[in-house]
């Protein structure tokens, strides 16, 4: 593999790089802190005639879902970013969007939502999208912002997939983060994703309408074809993270493991976080707690099947939830990740740690905390780690 | 309508068939319906012009008619008509 | 001033005779909204991309696996018509100039009713009409959220019954006046402004040519007469909205660069509101003073859109 050179970049200005090299048609961004600095520098690049992009400064992070969307039923290649209060403004249109298999691409900068208003990171912007029939894929670390992004419009566009695709970037701890990272060069990501071919748009050639309402006798159906899309999707999404690997030599996985053989406890982690939980996971084995890290990158489709298989042996997993979901004694990874493993022979006792929210810095001393607590334990638990009282 | 699966769904619930609701005939729904007295007609075309769904349309000699498939008998080509050569006549 | 007394007695050779609104939607008998969606396509032509806000005229028009629209058409959801047909623009836009489609223009266009372009669809319509993007709004004015069953908008006329604005014992019915869109719309700067009625369709056909041909933002409010809000007999439709014309209540004008010009003749006296009033079931509960209110507020927004028409020159002419 060729030695590429390495730059040193704010990761939100290499998020709007990577945007800028996949021949965008149309961008249409609201600015919301941390996320600012994405719709920032692609103006720029647009402005500089780097990409050939139409760049929509609407008035709200709803016109700029809803200006995706028409953009993208026309055939043209869309793009947004948003978070928190913003991606809470959008969600009317996120079902609608997917519904419609418009293969939109949406940067995620993760930043909690009010109440109270806090502009730093946490997962509690993107729990309330679960169900919104969005591709979700985590990223840990600017390289990967970098390579999720430009693979974003190949999964999306996969005439297999057609559904809309977030990148989750955490809030300021990656988006304002410098960190050294490689661009592939426009040749080679030109060779990589292939212009957009939708299977039907609007044009007065063939005129068809988008956007039907249906009653009792198809909408169960629609439904059905809605949760079959995004289940197949992973097969698209491990064929596109192969071929990325080929080309480039970094691998994706839906989860992701470290050091995982023979562990007693695996700490679960999505996100940023995962960077630090590895440092954590060689802290606690040096201690001679028996730990391992289990990543989730792929958070829809859920990975079930890989989960299984990561987990396989563990006694206990400590499931790291940057957000709460509040009355049901168990945050969101928490609860999908229990309800997936239900089924199984063999069961590990799941302890549940939600932490980080609000842009709480969670350290390695933190990570090894919860992982020797977790290794002792001997039932389910439900903890907001670091909260007194 | 008849039971289709998911899988006969087409992709983004998408409807490829413009005009397509000719297939669902309204003229059901009415009570009234438009008779034209072509010894009135002098052939202006308001009743075309103003009719909600279209559905009025011109022979070869001129002289109107309402699709009766699509007719709603709202009456509105009746009371426009100037020379008053349409009279609303009850259906049954 | 018309010269022709019989003009319009020579309609099928002026219209555009290909209909791209097909029979077959459930609109209710008499609908002046799709007889009005009916006409602005005749206006419009194929060559565009219909972006419908929810509402009666996208749920009579489009219930899966069928479609009455003969265009491509796309409905996304209440608020955002606007913002959808803009999206559409840019995506065209791009598309063009990229050369993945032929460099042929095709014309983006929004359509709301009242409810989607005046109170929930306010932030999206003026987005786009600040942006200047080369695409049309009309709105079908049926002056309430007819679709889901009469409430009020803040087009509702004042006095009338709506469901949320009904008369009782400590009510009068709608207790505000219409929100002035075509103003607001002028104030964004918009070339184009104009206001339409179904009941004269060659000028509304006219505005919605005019429209297509600007570059640039346009907007056209229309007059939807709604017989079953309205409370009124289905075969009034067109006469309802020559009533509003001739009693002052709506007026038919554009604004072409600030310029306002009536573009149908009012009667000079005008008609007294309660020729219009009585025949509506939404106002029989009106008694004469909140009749003689209305009656005088009415002559004062004729007044105030003629200070417009007389006094207010065309932008360019400002610039001299």
């Amino acid at each position: 593999m060729a030695k590429r050179k390495r730059i040193g970049m704010e990761v939100a200005l290499a998020a709007a790089e990577a945007v800028g090299m996949c021949n965008v048609d149309v961008a249409a961004v609201y600015p919301i802190t941390p996320q600012s600095h994405i719709a920032e520098h692609l103006s720029d690049l647009v402005a500089d005639g780097k990409t050939d992009t139409e760049y929509v400064t609407v008035e709200s992070e709803h016109s700029s879902m809803s200006v995706c969307i028409g953009a993208s039923a026309t055939g043209a290649r869309a793009y947004t970013a948003t978070c928190s209060q913003g991606l809470m403004l959008m969600h009317e249109l996120l079902p609608i969007a997917s519904a419609m298999r418009l293969p939109i691409v949406m940067s995620v900068a993760n930043r909690p939502v009010n109440a109270p208003l806090n502009i730093l990171s946490d997962h509690s912007d993107i729990m309330p999208q679960r169900d919104s029939g969005w591709i979700v894929i985590f990223s840990e670390n600017g390289q990967e912002v970098i390579d999720l992004t430009l693979m974003a419009y190949r999964i999306a566009e996969d005439k297999d997939v057609m559904l809309p695709v977030i990148i989750g970037i955490d809030g300021f701890i990656l988006t304002h983060m410098v960190e050294p990272m490689e661009f592939p060069d426009q040749k080679e990501v030109d060779a990589f994703l292939p212009p957009y071919r939708p299977y039907a748009t609007l044009h007065p050639d063939k005129p068809l309408t988008m956007g039907a309402f249906a009653m009792p006798d198809f909408f169960p159906q629609m439904m059905k074809a809605k949760d079959m899309a995004l289940l197949n999707s992973k097969k698209t999404i491990l064929r596109v993270w192969d071929e990325w690997e080929k080309r480039f030599g970094r691998r994706y996985r839906p989860v992701e493991t470290y050091r995982t053989e023979g562990a007693e406890v695996l700490l679960v982690t999505m996100g940023s976080m995962s960077e630090t939980a590895e440092l954590a996971v060689d802290e606690l084995k040096d201690k001679g707690v028996s730990a391992g890290l289990v990543k989730i990158r792929l958070w829809r489709p859920f990975p079930s099947d890989e989960l299984k298989a990561a987990v396989k042996g563990a006694r206990v997993l400590a499931v790291m939830d940057r957000a709460v979901s509040p009355g049901m004694r168990g945050a969101p990874v928490f609860t999908d990740v229990k309800a997936a493993l239900y089924s199984e022979d063999s069961r590990p006792i799941i302890v549940n740690y939600v932490m980080g929210l609000g842009g709480v810095d969670v350290t390695v001393g933190d990570f090894v905390k919860m992982g020797e607590k977790a290794a002792k334990a001997k039932k389910e638990e439900y903890e907001f780690y670091g909260v007194m009282g | 309508m008849a039971a289709v699966t998911w899988q006969e769904i087409s992709q983004g619930n998408i409807v490829l068939t413009p005009g397509s609701t000719k297939g669902y005939h309204t003229g059901g729904w009415r009570s009234l319906r438009p008779v034209w007295d072509n010894s009135k007609c002098i052939k202006c075309g308001i009743c075309y012009v103003y009719c909600p769904e279209g559905c009025v349309s011109q022979d070869e000699d001129g002289y109107f008619m309402a699709d009766l498939d699509y007719c709603k008998g709202c009456g509105i080509c009746a009371h426009e008509c100037w020379p008053g050569a349409i009279e609303m006549v009850e259906e049954g | 001033m018309s010269i022709v007394k019989n003009f319009d007695l020579y309609a099928p050779r002026l219209i555009d005779k290909v209909e791209r609104l097909a029979a077959g939607h459930t609109a209710c008998a008499g609908c002046g909204e799709a007889l009005a969606a009916r006409l602005v396509m005749k206006g419009l032509g194929g060559d565009a991309i219909v972006s419908c806000a929810t509402g009666c005229l996208e749920i009579t028009t489009s219930r899966y696996p069928t479609t009455a629209w003969e265009v491509p058409w796309i409905h996304v959801a209440f608020e955002n018509a606007a913002a959808v047909a803009s999206g559409v623009e840019a995506g065209i836009k791009a598309l063009r100039r990229k050369g993945r489609i032929p460099d042929r223009d095709i014309k983006s266009v929004s359509m709301a009713g009242d409810g989607g372009t005046a109170d929930i669809g306010l932030q999206a319509l003026s987005g786009v009409m600040e942006r200047g993007h080369d695409m049309f709004h009309v709105c079908f004015d049926n002056e309430a959220y007819m679709n889901t069953g009469i409430q009020r908008s803040s087009q509702t006329p004042f006095g009338a019954w709506s469901t949320t604005s009904p008369p009782g014992a400590v009510s009068f019915g709608q207790r505000t006046w219409k929100k002035n869109i075509p103003e607001i719309m002028v104030a964004h700067n918009v070339s184009y402004v104009a206001t339409a009625c179904p009941s004269y369709p060659l000028d509304l056909i006219r505005k919605v040519e005019k429209a297509r041909k600007v570059e640039g933002p346009a907007y056209i409010h229309c007059l939807a007469v709604c017989p079953t809000g309205w409370r009124m007999d289905s075969s009034l439709t067109i006469k309802m909205g020559r009533l509003a014309l001739e009693t002052g209540i709506f007026s038919l004008y554009e604004v072409e660069n600030g310029k306002y010009r009536i573009t149908v003749d009012m009667p000079n006296p005008l008609r007294p509101v309660q020729d219009y009033l009585k025949l509506q079931g939404r106002f029989r509960h009106l008694t004469p003073d909140r009749i003689e209110e209305m009656q005088a507020r009415v002559n004062l927004e004729i007044k105030k859109l003629m200070n417009k028409v007389d006094k207010l020159p065309s932008w360019p002419d400002l610039t001299e």
